[in-house]
């Protein structure tokens, strides 16, 4: 049983990782601070989520469990609202979005 | 009715976080508990159906699952545009109507959005969301209206 | 396994340092920082898991909420110069006037 258990978490946490070094990635590429959200958002609640469910198996049926659950739930609950602050921030701001009107997609990403 | 799912809340937080029974932190709970209740019903006035919807626990482990699903479909999608050395965004802003009635309903609309990768909530009024996509893909999956119809249901559970 | 979780999140909080530095616009920078406390929280929970200390968790669950207050505050300060006393008016209702 537990080396299922391990199996699962060792796949959550390497899932995990992924997503959250392919969300910094995005972060470091993306041409405008508007598509950079995006980016964030794959890291910000999937990433991290993933990895800390690898460890909820780790952790079996503890209170560590438990916190880290709370935790997850206040991660999915706190990076949305971040995140809108911030584009609403930057409208306000007046920095525009780049914008693809249906042009060659191809054009966007290297007006960088 | 309302006061007791916050005392039973704050108080499974207070346990969750201290893990200890002793009874002066048992104690110190107790009061701390109490005085936050008093303060956000008497001097705050945040003890409402809006500060603390209650009525919305039930439907959650509905929503919930299909909101995680959703996530993890176009989080898929996003990373696939950021690995592609070409990086084929092509970036857009729409403006999606809402179909809730109170303004919770609204902001759980929104924040649904902007939790879900390739699409971020920019503003938020009376008339509806003015939505930033990454990609076609994401605004016409908001246009089907499929997470508006899902998160008014959602609201509407009393 | 712990290890390489700790290499990932410290190869991504690296990223995310360098579009801090670089970040055109002051936004960029408040994404990366967020992103980064971000980071930390879960750099928090595994490094606990790394040396068999949970309780490292409590300090990420405190962290989360601070993270997303600083940015809110940040982002606050820049849109309207203060950070919004009740007694000067309720800048929040007036989106453009404290530009």
């Amino acid at each position: 049983m537990t080396v299922i258990f391990d199996i699962a978490s060792w796949l959550f946490i390497a899932a995990g990782a992924f997503f959250t070094i392919v969300g910094a990635l995005g972060i470091l590429r993306m041409p405008d601070m508007y598509t950079r959200c995006h980016a964030a958002g794959i890291l910000d609640p999937f990433g991290v989520s993933l990895i800390l469910v690898g460890l909820m198996f780790q952790a079996g049926l503890t209170l560590v469990t438990v916190k880290l659950g709370f935790l997850i739930v206040l991660l999915m609950f706190t990076s949305p609202v971040s995140t809108h602050a911030l584009g609403r921030a930057a409208l306000h701001h007046g920095l525009k979005p780049l914008l693809a009107d249906d042009k060659q997609t191809g054009d966007v990403s290297s007006k960088r | 009715m309302r006061h007791v799912s916050l005392i039973v809340a704050l108080a499974a937080f207070w346990l969750l976080l201290s893990g200890f029974y002793k009874p002066f932190l048992l104690a110190a709970g107790l009061g701390s508990v109490l005085a936050i209740v008093w303060f956000t019903d008497r001097r705050m006035k945040v003890l409402d159906l809006e500060g603390h919807p209650t009525h919305l626990s039930i439907r959650a482990l509905t929503y919930w699952p299909w909101l995680i699903w959703e996530v993890v479909k176009s989080g898929w999608d996003v990373t696939k545009i950021i690995l592609n050395p070409r990086l084929p965004i092509s970036p857009r802003l729409v403006r999606v109507p809402t179909s809730q009635k109170t303004d919770v309903g609204r902001v759980i609309y929104a924040n649904s959005i902007t939790l879900t990768p390739g699409t971020t909530s920019l503003e938020l009024d009376e008339q509806g969301i003015l939505v930033h996509a990454l990609t076609v893909a994401g605004a016409e999956g908001l246009a089907t209206g499929d997470m508006d119809r899902r998160a008014a249901a959602f609201e509407a559970a009393l | 396994m712990f290890t390489a979780a700790t290499l990932a999140l410290l190869v991504a909080i690296g990223l995310a340092i360098g579009r801090a530095c670089l970040g055109p616009t002051v936004f960029d920078r408040v994404l990366a920082a967020n992103t980064i406390g971000t980071l930390a929280v879960c750099l928090m929970a595994v490094y606990g898991f790394l040396t068999e200390r949970p309780e490292f968790l409590d300090v990420a669950i405190v962290y989360t909420l601070l993270n997303v207050l600083g940015t809110l505050a940040i982002l606050k300060f820049f849109r309207f110069g203060s950070l919004g006393d009740p007694e000067e008016g309720e800048p929040a209702d007036r989106p453009e006037a404290g530009r």
